[in-house]
């Protein structure tokens, strides 16, 4: 006989099997999460064990200057993916899009979720912060910053999703007018995992999650606070056109003949060898495809400021400014000052040649 | 092999090839072979290969179907074949949109997943034990033959 | 700085001051010299200047006569290899041919990308090679000073890096492409006060030695 476990003290295992979801099911979705997360096989009992044991955690999820594709992009309407179910596994306390509470209820919510979860709480945050001016964003009259440093004090650990709260993002693209900046320019007592992208890919969102539940730490991460199993590869050693890269097959326009066999769009402006995502294994869509199979070059979107990158449509090869304006002007400059130049070697010949003392015999016999 | 396992052919085919297929095929005789000699199951995550277009349906051709297919209801669908190569099974996980969201090829007497689990075991026969609690009995109506 | 402002830096600020330093120098140097004029030849002219001058521009990009090749076949030997795969790995690859299009307007065809690669495998060996020579040489030795150590470097540093960029062989390829476009813009830097100048003033010194003596009607 199963005794009976109040909602509140409920493991996730228990929480998923009084959903009507049977061990079975769960260790599909073990499985799955296992492939997602680029473990192997081997470590699905460990995961189904972790998960079935794990304590649905407080999570507190802080909107500032954002567009809410993450949101979007995590809560696509797929029924009972493994994105949702990693949803029902947390206890989303506050988020603005999705909670039904508003004003102040919804503040109060906060502030007891924070209270009672006391540094065990996951801070997400998605949106940059103007530093500018707090008029710029707030929520409740508060500011940005304020609710960040507020709300993080308690925190076990921030996830900073999408590259706004990541890096910035657009808001910090040039010339930045409301002064925003991530959230690890502000907060620096505590664990940060970037999840960069605009948006970033679902699983990767709930991968990290999931990592959380499972393993009680942070995942491994790289020189910018990403995790390493998604974040670990670039596009291009991944890319499936690579072999036209090698072999220097390019697209030269959208729509002519080495676009329409597939090859590489290096010369479009794909930013594919110097970022770091999924998007070329986990790709979109539950797997359907990504932006370099679709024919579009990669834009960059996991990477610090890829929209001042010198545009989506420069290859890498080209400079961001314009060096043509630029040696022009350099030019110009230059032949003056040859001019300049000139004259003055000219003048110096002439005043030399002009002092110049012919030897007498009296030179010599000296 | 029916469509619904088949992978999903990409837009643009290039005809590069990663050559994972035969060494992939290679693992795969390994596993089995240790299966046969030390009775241990590998599992093997197809996702974690890159593949370039068409090599995922090379494999799945070379292993072709067997006598055993399995349909699972479990969070959307999931198919499981022993391939004509006994002891080596292809386990494809579907969520409810039909997205491949997990591929395995299990080298193993009988996969994990088509055991029934303790936990739903236990919860089914609370049920069970629930059902005849509720079923009326014997004395309460005539069609019913007397049982021991 | 994160490796990737690494690179958007070298793009960007990194190559427009590099520009800036390498069109100024070139300009003010070849200026300086042509402006310093020649004195009037008051003798007769007994050929054409232009016509010997334009003639031995051409002429003396062949090799010399089979003397002087056997005198220097190393040198001569290398030097063509290393000077034809700069060519090569420069003008007639495709992301190169990108980055000119871009500042003058239009570009060309490019070869094979492994044709492009063999090259600069060849080219980087010569240049090994090159200095090997310089430094085993008696009189080479005697003769190379800093410049000339400095000169090789930034010669070798862009096919090197840019072999390893592509390859994604050695470390971080963000940074590898970064420190690439950053080994161009030291070249580009160090052009016009170092004996690189020679790429352009060979044109003036080869005229000029076939001016003159077609001044004189002699052959040059």
């Amino acid at each position: 006989m199963t005794k009976e476990i109040s909602p509140k003290d409920r493991t996730l295992g228990e929480a998923l099997r009084s959903q009507g979801i049977s061990r079975r099911s769960f260790l599909k979705f073990c499985a799955a999460t296992a492939s997602m997360m680029a473990l192997p096989p081997t470590m699905i009992p460990t995961i189904a064990n972790a998960l079935e044991k794990a304590k649905k955690p407080s999570v507190i999820w802080l909107s500032f200057q954002e567009c809410t594709g993450c949101t979007e992009s995590l809560t696509r309407a797929h029924s009972a993916t493994v994105e949702n179910l990693i949803f029902d596994s947390i206890s989303l306390d506050y988020h603005h899009t999705l909670q039904a509470a508003s004003g102040h209820a919804a503040e109060a919510a906060r502030e007891a979720a924070m209270e009672e979860n006391k540094g065990k709480y996951l801070l997400v945050v998605d949106g940059s912060i103007p530093l500018g001016n707090p008029g710029y964003s707030t929520i409740a009259g508060i500011s940005n910053l304020d609710m960040l440093t507020d709300t993080a004090k308690g925190a076990a650990a921030i996830i900073s999703v999408g590259s706004c709260a990541a890096f910035g993002g657009i808001p910090n693209a040039k010339p930045n007018p409301t002064g925003a900046v991530a959230v690890s320019d502000i907060i620096k007592d505590k664990d940060i995992i970037n999840v960069p992208g605009c948006p970033p890919i679902p699983v990767v969102i709930t991968g990290v999650l999931t990592h959380f539940l499972t393993f009680g730490t942070l995942p491994e991460l790289d020189h910018l606070g990403r995790p390493m199993a998604f974040y670990g590869q670039s596009i291009h050693d991944r890319c499936y056109r690579r072999p036209f890269y090698d072999k220097g097959l390019f697209a030269e326009t959208f729509d002519d003949e080495g676009a329409r066999l597939g090859w590489c769009l290096y010369k479009l402006g794909c930013k594919g060898p110097s970022t770091y995502n999924a998007c070329a294994t986990t790709k979109w869509n539950g797997g359907v495809s990504f932006p370099i199979e679709a024919g579009h070059p990669c834009i960059g979107c996991s990477e610090p400021h890829f929209w001042d990158g010198g545009g989506f449509y420069r290859a890498l090869s080209m400079p961001t400014e314009d060096i043509s304006k630029t040696a022009v002007y350099a030019a110009a400059g230059a032949a003056a000052g040859a001019a300049a130049v000139g004259m003055m070697n000219r003048f110096k010949k002439n005043k030399t040649s002009e002092s110049h003392e012919k030897a007498t015999i009296d030179d010599l016999k000296k | 092999m029916p469509d619904s396992v088949k992978s999903q052919f990409n837009i643009q085919i290039g005809n590069e090839l990663t050559w994972n297929v035969q060494p992939l095929l290679h693992e795969i005789r390994h596993a089995l072979r240790n299966l046969l000699e030390t009775g241990h199951s590998s599992i093997i995550d197809l996702r974690s290969i890159p593949l370039a277009p068409g090599e995922e349906e090379t494999i799945l051709d070379t292993l072709g179907c067997g006598e055993v297919h399995a349909k699972l209801n479990a969070l959307g669908p999931s198919e499981i074949y022993e391939t004509r190569f006994a002891g080596v099974w292809l386990v494809t996980h579907f969520n409810t949109e039909n997205d491949v969201i997990g591929r395995f090829i299990e080298i193993t007497r009988f996969p994990g997943i088509l055991e029934s689990q303790r936990e739903d075991m236990a919860t089914s026969l609370d049920l069970l034990e629930q059902t005849l609690e509720d079923r009326p009995g014997p004395d309460e109506t005539e069609t019913h033959a007397e049982t021991n | 700085m994160s490796e990737i402002e690494f690179l958007s830096w070298v793009r960007g600020p990194g190559f427009q001051i590099a520009t800036i330093i390498f069109v100024a120098g070139i300009i003010i140097r070849l200026g300086e010299i042509l402006l310093l004029g020649r004195k009037t030849n008051l003798a007769e002219a007994k050929g054409s200047e232009m016509r010997s001058g334009m003639r031995t521009i051409a002429s003396r990009m062949l090799p010399p006569d089979m003397e002087t090749f056997k005198r220097s076949t190393f040198t001569i030997t290398a030097g063509y290899i290393f000077h034809i795969g700069l060519f090569v790995t420069i003008f007639l690859f495709a992301p190169h041919i990108l980055l000119i299009r871009d500042i003058i307007g239009f570009g060309w065809p490019s070869l094979p990308t492994q044709i492009v690669d063999a090259i600069a495998v060849v080219s980087i060996i010569a240049l090994l090679a090159i200095l090997v020579h310089r430094m085993t040489d008696k009189v080479l030795r005697h003769l190379s000073g800093p410049q000339d150590y400095i000169v090789w470097f930034v010669t070798i540093a862009p096919l090197l890096t840019g072999y390893l960029a592509f390859h994604r062989l050695v470390g971080s390829p963000v940074t590898m492409l970064a420190l690439h476009i950053l080994s161009v813009e030291l070249l580009m830097v160090l052009f016009p006060f170092t004996k690189l100048m020679h790429t352009f003033t060979l044109f003036l010194a080869r005229w000029y030695n076939g001016a003159i003596s077609g001044y004189r009607g002699v052959e040059s």
